[in-house]
């Protein structure tokens, strides 16, 4: 076993993308994700890779889109609005096939907004990074270990399915440092790409990497044959974690660093003798439906917890299907909720309940 | 004290907050604990406050924002308005009164002035206040055992600057020892 090491969220982000055999970054700082472009500006000129610092997120984007059409381990990473600078990249990504890694530190929006932590751009990594018909995979870790061993796994299952996979992490989560452990596997885990335009070398047809079909019913299989693959997805690589939901009666529904919250005010609310548990999908897309539509059947009601006005509600809402209410607390703006505050509103939910 | 500690580390950019935290960080990481550190970042580092929570504890981290810390180490004036009134009561406080002319008045905390400032200008420590504060923290709280404490220096300070473990060990005793 590999010695635990203490780093920060965004430096631990990079190491692992490293470790998962990524040799391409292309990136723009902003806060709160810089420490992972220095980390990789630091170290990728030292192990034949490449840092390039783009002139901007959306050349940085398309640099992600080159590389990754040559078959290579590409990446970016920016914070909130960056990505929304990145989004007509993300979706010519995707409409090319095309694998990546896309990080988001999230902070406070909308428009330049703040520099806090926030949950505030769910919405925007589920249902609609650019234009068109598409959706990319998306995971949300809560601790820095967590992020660490998402890394590869992102990595792995982008080129699984050749797709985006974004990491959406947080200010919170990209600023703390916390003990990781980087297990050492023997070699990152790749996927053929016989599609990539790595040069013929005058032995086979060349390969086209392109987004671009002027025929509808051209265009439309290749959209309908990419759902068919997300159809897949859904049913394979739902990741949820369930935390004191055996036998609890209220359900919290949080992701990423908020679930950490969620669970403090859940144990201080077992304490109080309330049987609360806590739901944490751990990919946003797919979203655990299944998971949250079963335990409608077994708690009286749910509180989701962002930070947001409440975008990953919706998702919840959909799962419950009516079967039971579904209250939301929230915080945004860069204001991280409290344990107290989550507390509050369980005992409001299970009072409201009897 | 019990098993947790939720320490909120606070004061002027340039004090050391952040390394003095990240002290503690690493004990955490010696004594084989669950532990977090988390800095307050932005425009409040340049110039105005910084600050920092640092938890240990035998069980995963919940939250990583102290907000109510039970021990909390103050170095500056605007920090001490805004958290004084946030230690849980039986918690230890550490203020620096060659920086901070107030008394709390508070009687369900252990609140300890300590010079810090002055007495590392006085002891050839300059700079050191922040360790100075962390040995009172040590001695009052028990977190974690001196020999934890400079294995943890050795592990934070670069390796080109080894040579100031010696004085960062002497503020830490000159603290444990007031």
């Amino acid at each position: 076993m590999s010695e635990r090491v203490l780093m920060k969220g965004n430096e631990a982000l990079a190491e692992a993308a490293i470790r998962a055999g990524c040799r391409h970054f292309f990136g723009y700082p902003i806060t709160p994700q810089t420490e992972l472009a220095a980390y990789m500006a630091k170290k990728m000129p030292k192990i034949g890779g490449t840092y390039l610092q783009a002139e901007s997120e959306i050349a940085a984007i398309n640099m992600v889109l080159g590389a990754a059409s040559a078959g290579v381990r590409a990446m970016t990473s920016s914070s909130s609005p960056g990505i929304s600078l990145k989004g007509e990249g993300i979706s010519y990504i995707a409409g090319s096939d095309l694998p990546c890694l896309i990080i988001n530190v999230q902070r406070g929006g909308p428009g330049l907004g703040g520099i806090q932590p926030s949950q505030a751009d769910y919405w925007q990594a589920t249902r609609a990074l650019g234009h068109g018909d598409f959706q990319i995979l998306v995971f949300a870790p809560a601790t820095v270990q967590e992020m660490v061993d998402t890394v590869s796994d992102a990595f792995f299952l982008a080129d699984t399915y050749r797709m985006p996979a974004m990491i959406l992490a947080d200010g919170m989560l990209g600023q703390m440092m916390e003990p990781v452990e980087f297990k050492d596997e023997e070699k990152p885990r790749t996927v053929d790409k016989p599609w990539a335009t790595t040069g013929t070398g005058g032995k086979r047809k060349h390969n086209i990497v392109n987004s671009l079909y002027l025929q509808p019913d051209e265009l439309e299989k290749t959209v309908v044959e990419r759902f068919k693959r997300y159809e897949l997805i859904k049913e394979k690589e739902v990741r949820v974690e369930q935390y004191m939901m055996d036998d609890a009666e209220f359900a919290v529904v949080a992701y990423g660093a908020t679930a950490r919250i969620a669970k403090s005010a859940v144990k201080a609310a077992r304490d109080k003798g309330i049987k609360a548990g806590v739901i944490r999908p751990i990919t946003l897309w797919p979203y655990p439906t299944k998971v949250i539509n079963e335990a409608a059947d077994k708690v009286k009601a749910f509180l989701c917890v962002e930070m947001s006005m409440g975008q990953m509600v919706d998702d919840v809402r959909l799962a419950v299907n009516g079967k039971k209410p579904v209250n939301f607390f929230g915080r945004t703006g860069g204001i991280i909720p409290t344990p107290v505050e989550v507390l509050g509103e369980i005992e409001k939910m299970a009072g409201g309940a009897k | 004290m019990a098993n947790n500690y939720n320490f909120l580390l606070a004061g002027f950019g340039g004090q050391g907050i952040l390394f003095a935290g990240k002290v503690i960080a690493y004990t955490g990481m010696i004594d084989g604990k669950e532990l977090s550190w988390l800095p307050s970042y932005g425009p409040e580092m340049r110039g105005g406050t910084a600050n920092c929570s640092v938890c240990l504890s035998d069980e995963p981290i919940g939250s990583p924002l102290v907000l109510n810390p039970n021990g909390l180490i103050v170095m500056n004036l605007p920090s001490y308005d805004k958290f004084i009134d946030t230690v849980v009561p039986g918690g230890v406080a550490v203020i620096d009164s060659t920086l901070i002319d107030k008394q709390c008045g508070r009687t369900d905390i252990g609140a300890f002035y300590v010079p810090a400032t002055g007495l590392a200008d006085s002891e050839n420590l300059k700079g050191l206040a922040n360790m100075i504060l962390l040995g009172k923290l040590l001695k009052e709280t028990g977190f974690t055992s001196i020999d934890s404490v400079v294995t943890a220096m050795q592990k934070c300070i670069p390796p080109k600057k080894q040579h100031l473990l010696e004085p960062n060990e002497k503020a830490v005793r000159l603290g444990m020892s007031l």
